[in-house]
């Protein structure tokens, strides 16, 4: 049985002291273990910020790429080998900003992969500039009479375009975030996690004491699949905020849709003898 | 007889142009003959005027004329767009009835085919079967050949529609029987060899298929979107996915993310879908990922003209994507190049595990010429990667191990039982970030300096054709080819030679150097604006080019054009 140490690596971390991510570090480990999978069947993606450092701390195959292009190499690669485990950490100025067109896209093709979002509402990396999620009225260095442009609301905007998982962790909460992870990987098909999680040198809202204020655990009963229900849900935000699986549907994946599952993976077809004699032939 | 003849058959975008052309192509490959056919189209999809010019001869072509022998205006606008184009013996083929035409024009042959096709096919859509059928009958084709091409060109079509092709065809076939009772436009008939009809997109796609490719990602753009169509015709086949992407950098991040999972991938777009695919590039380069990249060019900037024809992406491939790592560039210059380089490509992607470039352009993606076939037995097809055998004894594995060759062997996750890390920031041999100086030189010495000097060695070889003799040798890269070979061959008393370079980086200094030790005057054939070619001839051998031929209207150079440019040079 593996445990946590099994799932980290030795690479020094470059986070500020208190940081969110540690919590969701914690969790993604903790799931790691709980999924039962061997750390080389398991590729995790990121693009650029603090919350694309995470795949160099996990003890797992990491892809670390570009600014807001997490996830076109992630899906592919996931195509390429339908066997690994494809995880996508990423923050929301990673995933909503710089990355918006594929978040959209993504959601669409339901290809079967896990999207962890920090999501901090500022940018950290850069030195605390506003987030597609931050609030209306944050004053910043570069908003400097606050931030006016409304908020990107990743969970609404989610289910409206069909995602099959959406959920919402708190990075807090590690035990909470962890099961989370381990039913969004467990999903068949795009699942997202949406991490609230505090900056603790650029967020002077939204801090700790402000999320234990808000925050609350989806009560029993609550039913995931009701789409409209969820939608609602998931527009609480000002008073309340709910943590847990919001919206749970299953539908037909890429792999299924394209017929891919049903054939050997990708990366396995030999490609040294190739005959093309017919193609050719058809242009006879 | 004639030894050859051109055939322009126009009207607007919608009237199947393409469809008849194309069937004209095979019916004179089947006989006998050598074709090289060219579509000029508008980025429309309706109206407008779109034409396709075909050019037949017993001998092989490379490349168009100027102007057309038999001309088929299929609407009334096109007479005028093309009388111009008409030679002085040629014949304008159009329907008086239907244009409301009275001019007694001596090159107008009135064929009412418009009646013909509403009368005998029932409707007046059938008009480009029955100008397929005019000329067929015009130049000497046996007509149970026209219905062998009709028969195969709508083969996807129900029978009832397939007859009444036919039968509109034969009856504008048996018109011109009727009128026409010289033999002004009969070409001699070709013995019968196996040839293959295709363009360069197609070609590429084929030698995608060959070297393995598993996926291709692409977001559609003139004109290379048919090497898209094309490997999704045959993909379901051989397993290969093509997945259209939401934009160009989804396409390169994801073929970057299939080739980091194994798999042999590519992307294709044009000179504004390239643009902005050049971080990916950048982060192939830095990550050490294999692709295989097309730029199909077309004029710029911006979008230009969308379906027509440059070489103005010379210095953007050459540069694209920040900072310093290695790259190869090829430039095909016929269909059987971009067949051949596509499986290079391949080969040396991954073998360096670099970004590589097929550049090509609207000319070379969309003519149609018969070619021989491919040699599929001379091709190996090896892989470069650490196989799924070697990968069970592979320990204390490091992505980035720092080699004597710059090459670290490249593993596939999940194949290996060791984790690894790849990243796009500065790295360690493991993979992790680093800003360490130390590091970062070895690192930059092996993606850049080891590498180029590796790919140095086994560069294509420029082709050269009569550059001893000659007062002019010629320079040129990528679609010219057909047009440099037949227009030195053109002007008298061997006075022109040329050098074609299908591959532009790294660039061949010691090849060129040497060919062009003797040249009296050299000249750069080009199409585009800035002699892109000349500036990287200098750039790489000192060597300054007494001048050159630009042509950026959007067309491609043809035989009549550079033969009158190339006399004025001697």
């Amino acid at each position: 049985m593996a445990t946590i140490p099994d799932f980290k690596s030795h690479d020094e971390i470059a986070w500020c002291p208190g940081c969110g991510d540690f919590g969701i570090l914690n969790a993604l480990q903790k799931a790691l273990v709980r999924l039962n999978k061997a750390p080389k069947d398991i590729l995790m993606v990121s693009g650029i910020g603090q919350a694309a450092k995470t795949p160099h701390y996990v003890k797992a195959n990491c892809f670390n790429g570009l600014h807001g292009r997490a996830l076109p190499a992630a899906i592919a690669a996931k195509i390429a080998n339908r066997n690994l485990t494809v995880i996508v950490t990423t923050g929301e100025g990673d995933c909503y900003g710089e990355g918006g067109n594929h978040f959209l896209h993504n959601i669409r093709r339901n290809v079967d992969i896990t999207l962890i979002v920090h999501d901090n509402q500022i940018y950290g990396l850069t030195k605390g500039q506003a987030s597609p999620t931050t609030e209306v009225g944050l004053k910043t260095k570069v908003q400097t009479e606050g931030v006016i442009n409304i908020p990107f609301h990743p969970l609404e905007a989610a289910i409206a375009l069909g995602c099959g998982f959406v959920a919402r962790g708190y990075s807090a909460d590690s035990e909470h975030l962890a099961s989370l992870i381990v039913e969004g990987v467990g999903h068949k098909g795009f699942s997202l996690i949406d991490v609230l999680q505090p900056c603790v040198s650029f967020n002077k809202v939204n801090t700790y004491q402000w999320y234990a204020k808000h925050i609350y655990k989806l009560e029993e009963g609550y039913n995931p699949s009701d789409k409209m229900a969820a939608y609602k849900k998931a527009q609480e935000w000002s008073e309340r905020i709910p943590l847990g699986v919001i919206y749970k549907t299953e539908q037909p994946t890429f792999e299924e849709k394209s017929g891919i599952d049903k054939k050997i993976p990708l990366v396995d077809e030999l490609i040294e003898h190739i005959d093309i004699q017919e193609e050719m032939e058809s242009f006879v | 007889m004639n030894r050859e003849l051109s055939i322009r058959i126009t009207g607007e975008a919608g009237q199947g142009m393409q469809t008849i052309g194309i069937a004209l192509c095979q019916l004179y490959k089947d006989n006998g003959l050598h074709v090289f056919a060219c579509p000029d189209y508008m980025s429309r999809i309706r109206g407008g005027n779109n034409f396709i010019q075909v050019r037949v001869s017993d001998q092989p072509l490379h490349t168009l004329r100027q102007k057309a022998d038999i001309i088929v205006a299929l609407d009334k606008p096109s007479i005028n767009i093309h009388t111009k184009n008409l030679t002085p013996s040629g014949v304008m083929i159009l329907d008086k009835t239907k244009f409301a035409i009275v001019d007694n024009n001596q090159s107008f042959l009135d064929v009412p085919m418009y009646s013909m096709a509403a009368q005998v096919g029932g409707n007046e859509l059938f008009v480009n079967s029955c100008a397929f059928g005019v000329v067929a009958s015009l130049t000497g084709i046996d007509f149970k050949e026209v219905e062998k091409v009709l028969r195969s060109t709508f083969d996807k079509k129900e029978e009832s529609i397939i007859t009444k092709n036919i039968d509109v065809a034969r009856a504008g076939y048996d018109f011109v029987l009727g009128k026409i009772k010289d033999k002004k436009f009969f070409l001699s008939p070709g013995s019968r060899e196996k040839y293959l009809l295709m363009n360069g997109n197609e070609a590429i796609a084929l030698g995608a298929i060959k070297a393995g490719v598993k996926f291709y990602s692409a977001y559609p753009m003139t004109p290379s979107t048919s090497i898209m169509t094309t490997v999704a015709h045959f993909a379901l086949k051989h397993n290969i996915i093509v997945e259209q992407a939401e934009d160009e950098i989804a396409a390169i991040n994801m073929a970057i993310g299939a080739s980091f999972a194994g798999v042999r991938a590519m992307t294709g777009t044009s000179g504004g879908g390239f643009a902005l695919m050049t971080e990916g590039v950048s982060l192939a380069g830095m990550t050490e990922t294999p692709v295989v990249v097309v730029d199909s060019q077309r004029p710029a900037p911006a979008t230009g003209f969308p379906t027509r024809t440059e070489q103005a992406d010379l210095n953007l491939v050459l540069y694209a994507g920040h900072g310093e790592f290695a790259r190869v560039i090829y430039a095909p210059g016929t269909i059987a190049e971009a067949f051949y380089l596509t499986i290079k490509a391949f080969d040396v992607a991954e073998k360096y595990q670099i970004p590589v470039f097929i550049l090509t352009d609207q000319h070379l993606a969309d003519c149609y010429r018969n070619i021989p076939a491919f040699d599929l037995n001379g091709i190996e097809i090896k892989r470069h990667i650490i196989s799924k055998e070697e990968s069970k004894n592979v320990r204390d594995y490091k992505r980035y191990q720092l080699t004597e060759s710059g090459i670290s062997p490249q593993a596939v996750p999940s194949w290996i039982e060791d984790v690894f890390y790849a990243d796009s920031d500065e790295h360690t041999e493991e993979g992790h970030i680093t800003e360490d100086a130390g590091v970062r030189t070895a690192m930059v010495e092996k993606r850049f300096h080891k590498k180029m000097e590796a790919l140095k060695k086994q560069i294509e070889k420029p082709t050269a054709e009569n550059i001893e003799k000659a007062e002019v040798v010629c320079l040129g890269f990528g679609s010219t080819y057909g047009v440099l070979k037949e227009a030195s061959r053109a002007v008298k008393n061997k006075k022109i030679g040329f050098i074609h370079l299908s591959q532009v980086w790294p660039f061949p200094e010691k090849e060129i150097a040497g060919l062009l030790k003797n040249a009296k005057k050299i000249l750069t054939v080009e199409n585009n604006a800035g002699g892109q070619l000349a500036a990287l001839l200098r750039q790489q051998t000192g060597i300054k080019v007494d001048g050159s031929i630009l042509k950026f209207d959007g067309r491609p150079f043809d035989l009549d054009f550079l033969i009158e440019k190339l006399s004025k040079e001697i």
